[in-house]
């Protein structure tokens, strides 16, 4: 049995046929060609699945296929321009070395974007926890702080 | 033509800067594709049927006749044309279990589906059938020892030592397993190829290490095999090894199959069956004058290896090998042994034995300090190891030596004199519900290969011509640590070219020199060096050229900035020059191989001599508080000096540091594997805790840079330098003792 999907992709309208148990993660990677989310863990817990639903954010391996239906849904490939600029919080991260190895960095974008959207001030203490559902092993965390409080006070106007 | 030394290197434009890492813009937009990432054409996917039990006399493997086999390939041990044994260093690991299983989780057979969910339900309907056999689960308690090794310091006058010690301090001291826990799980896809041989795509630190497994395990020649690393998604040390592993059931699902066979393991199965950290039983007996000089040790290191060999001996040899720490020592005598236990065997874990060493000898530090009620501070820079010193192998430290220098930077930058005097009054006040405490803790870390390695493994690397700069050739890999950006700048500043000039070559062993495995710190050091010195050796070529072509004097012209110029004038730039040679010449090739510092050797018998060219340092200060009534631990602030030689980049030097930092904060507070029979419990991130951003504090981290005379710019490897977890332990012993 299928369910056929409607959702909002990074803006685009998208839709798929699939099972309506498959995971968000794999319609995502599979149905929609969109790889850039990665699976860590498979149970909700590293945080390299993380994508927007209707703005909030979610470990898309625990999200079934039919809970998507009607959902904006923002992946990693939906935050740079469509020029393919890089988004200032994208550019901080290469720039400050936030990404190492690279697998735990398009979910730790996704969830460092929402932080910045929200407007939160950039303390060490409300970064650390904006991030604290992702997992990266490399960083140590320090960089990646840095690189959010870096895309933080360009967005503020400043330097 | 007389080659320059690795001395004559000039820093340019992009070493000590701090470039945006070649991959960074890929990684961070999601276009970085990962072994998962990957479609193969007519891929099905591949999963391992697994041991459940310890110990075992394997009777047999039985296929449910009542299930539906059509469409899955199945492969057991008989299926194995070629050697069923996993090359590395002792032939005793099978692909899959033939007629004994020697640890839980041990491979029996393999299957594979197009199908993943028809996949998933064959597993269950696949009968191993054993007959137990008592297991040996404590190392001490095991009577195989894989490799054994006695360091011998002027042991004659150890009797004499310990007799006029003011004071002999014993210990014992124990660490467990540790899961490296990359992100990214193991994860390969065999091709097979129409003349027998197979391609192999995957997720590792070393591809000729899967190359070798591989042409053994097929019988197939060395051009039938080709290894190409994807981008990797985290190692430390786990993907050092067991790659072959993983490589050779898809490569037998393949061959059987005809069809491409990617296996991604599953978050728990790593967790379960591949390697760990080296767990160690270690004893000290040191004897001590009552101002805390050092004068004798003993020292008993038990190391447990799990069920067969895979690296032990190596990790246990650099694990006694820095098991006096950065001290001085009149008199040593330092045993070791690695033993066999039926649990999944261990292996590569960055430090590679060392972490576990450092931590006994810095636990026996404090208790010395404590004994003879003394700072441990003092104690530390009193006996740590100064340039003209001799380490217990009797080598002579004659360069890079910083382990005073990096003590003296923590104390002052974490204010450790006046935060040891304030928490002692403020713990001692009534009532204080949080007991504050500051430790520091020394460490060293021997760079590259052990003793003969690099010797005896002649790394090959270089570079080649391409129309607009350099293409960097080797096979050594990025697992994120930056490899690729720092060749880049190497290979930059050696040509006079912008790093976006310089492109990596795809890591493939059909194509690239083999320049051995990414371990050991050795890639920047070791492989850099040698790429350095291709890349001087092409631009002698090219200098030459111009002035051919342009009518100058050969010795007068150099490339600045991608532009050759000659007494100050400008001769074309770098493109129109490489064009040139190219349409004129064909390609340009330059291949070096590493040529190990003369004077640089090491005895593998009698264990004397230096065994490592050279070493770095740190030196760790931790600031953390502890709950009197929960005993909850939190960390208030980690500063850290590193030597490095000469940070390359410094931003991904930092990096290493606070990551392999983070990595030992969670060894000493967090992560702890649970065992029951011979297998593990808490095989998930779930229930097997690694820091999260809110666990660690801020880690200040300062670079010391003193070179060494034959790295690249002075630089040595840093890679596995802060890995060690003991820093935090004399923290928290400070603070529970209410000093």
């Amino acid at each position: 049995m299928t369910v056929r999907l409607s959702m909002t992709v990074n803006g685009q309208p998208r839709t798929a046929e699939v099972p309506p148990l498959k995971r968000l993660l794999d319609v995502l990677r599979e149905d929609l060609g969109l790889t850039g989310t990665k699976e860590g863990c498979g149970e909700g817990e590293c945080g390299a699945c993380t994508v927007l639903i209707d703005g909030e954010l979610a470990c898309s391996c625990l999200v079934a296929a039919a809970q998507a239906d009607g959902t904006r849904i923002v992946t990693i490939e939906g935050i740079a321009g469509r020029d393919e600029t890089l988004a200032p919080v994208q550019r901080c991260f290469v720039e400050q070395g936030g990404a190492q190895c690279g697998i735990c960095t398009p979910g730790m974008i996704v969830a460092a974007q929402r932080f910045l959207d929200s407007g939160a001030e950039p303390s060490d203490a409300n970064v650390r926890a904006a991030i604290a559902g992702n997992l990266c092993r490399c960083t140590g965390y320090q960089k990646i702080v840095e690189a959010i409080q870096a895309a933080a006070r360009e967005r503020g106007g400043g330097a | 033509m007389l080659r320059p030394s690795l001395d004559s290197l000039t820093e340019g434009r992009a070493v000590g800067q701090s470039p945006a890492r070649l991959d960074g813009r890929d990684k961070v937009t999601g276009r970085a594709l990962y072994l998962d990432d990957l479609t193969f054409p007519g891929q099905v996917f591949g999963r391992t049927v697994r041991s459940t039990v310890p110990h075992a006399r394997l009777l047999g493997v039985r296929f449910d006749p009542a299930f539906d086999w059509s469409g899955i390939t199945r492969v057991t041990a008989a299926d194995i044309q070629g050697d069923n044994v996993v090359q590395l260093i002792a032939d005793d690991q099978p692909f899959l279990a033939r007629d004994v299983i020697r640890h839980a989780e041990e491979p029996v057979a393999l299957l594979a589906c197009a199908d993943r969910e028809r996949l998933e339900a064959a597993l269950a309907h696949v009968f191993v059938d054993v007959e137990p056999l008592p297991p040996v689960l404590d190392p001490l308690r095991s009577e195989v020892v894989f490799k054994q090794y006695l360091i011998d310091h002027a042991a004659s006058g150890l009797a004499e030592a310990f007799a006029r010690a003011d004071r002999v301090v014993e210990g014992t001291y124990l660490v467990r397993h540790q899961e490296q826990m990359y992100i990214e799980p193991n994860a390969v896809c065999a091709v097979p190829r129409e003349d027998g041989g197979m391609t192999l795509h995957g997720s590792m630190q070393c591809p000729f290490y899967v190359h070798r497994a591989l042409q053994r395990l097929l019988r197939v020649g060395e051009q039938q095999i080709s290894v190409l690393q994807t981008v990797t998604g985290g190692g430390f040390g786990g993907k050092e090894e067991y790659p072959s592993m993983v490589a050779g059931h898809a490569a037998l699902l393949a061959r059987k199959s005809g069809r491409p066979v990617k296996m991604v393991y599953r978050r728990d199965e790593d967790v379960a069956a591949t390697t760990k950290r080296h767990p160690a039983v270690m004893r000290h007996r040191t004897a001590v004058q009552r101002d805390g000089t050092l004068l004798a040790c003993e020292i008993d290191v038990v190391m447990d290896g799990g069920a067969y060999v895979t690296l032990s001996p190596v990790v246990a040899s650099r694990g006694v090998l820095h098991a006096a720490g950065a001290y001085r020592w009149p008199h040593a005598r330092i045993a070791c042994r690695v033993v066999q236990t039926n649990t999944p065997p261990n292996g590569a874990f960055r430090g590679f034995g060392v972490p576990q060493t450092i931590f006994a000898v810095e636990a026996q530090i404090e208790k010395i300090a404590r004994e003879l009620q003394l700072d441990p501070l003092e104690v530390r820079r009193r006996n740590a190891l100064e340039l003209g010193d001799e380490t217990p192998t009797g080598q002579k430290l004659l360069w890079s030596v910083s382990a005073r220098e990096c003590l003296d930077a923590v104390a002052e930058r974490s204010g450790y004199a006046e935060k040891r005097a304030a928490f002692a009054r403020e713990n001692a006040a009534p009532g204080a519900r949080r007991k504050r405490g500051i430790g520091i803790s020394l460490a060293l870390h021997g760079a590259g290969f052990t003793g003969a390695g690099e010797a005896k493994l002649k790394a090959r690397a270089g570079v080649e011509l391409t129309p607009d700069g350099a293409r960097v050739l080797s096979i050594s890999t990025d697992i994120g640590q930056g490899t690729l950006t720092v060749f880049a700048q190497m290979a930059a500043d050696a040509l006079g070219l912008p790093v976006p000039a310089i492109e990596i070559a795809e890591s493939d062993t059909s194509r690239m020199p083999d320049s051995g495995p990414t371990v050991a710190s050795r890639t920047l050091m070791v492989v850099g060096g040698t790429i350095a010195k291709a890349a001087q050796a092409l631009s002698r070529t090219l200098c030459s050229f111009a002035a051919e072509v342009h009518g100058a004097v050969a010795g007068d012209v150099l490339c600045e900035n991608g532009v050759f110029i000659a007494r100050g004038r400008s001769l074309a730039p770098f493109g129109e020059i490489a064009r040139r040679w190219l349409a004129e010449r064909g390609p340009l090739r330059v291949v070096e191989q590493y040529v190990h510092p003369q004077g640089i050797e090491f005895d593998e018998v009698s264990y004397r001599g230096a065994a490592y060219p050279c070493y770095g340092w740190s030196a760790t200060a931790v600031e953390l508080s502890v709950d009197a009534d929960t005993a909850e631990v939190r960390l208030d602030h980690v500063v850290t000096a590193c030597d490095v030689g000469k940070a390359v980049h410094p931003i991904l030097a930092e990096g290493q540091i606070e990551g392999g930092t983070v990595q030992a904060l969670g060894y000493a507070l967090l992560e702890e594997v649970i065992w029951k029979d011979g297998r593990i419990l808490n095989t998930r991130m779930q229930n097997y805790l690694i820091p999260t951003a809110v666990d660690v504090p801020h880690v200040e981290t300062i670079l010391v840079e003193n070179p060494y005379p034959h790295g690249p710019y002075g630089a040595k490897g840093i890679g596995e330098l802060p890995a060690t977890p003991e820093r935090i332990l004399r923290a928290i012993d400070a603070a529970k003792a209410g000093r």
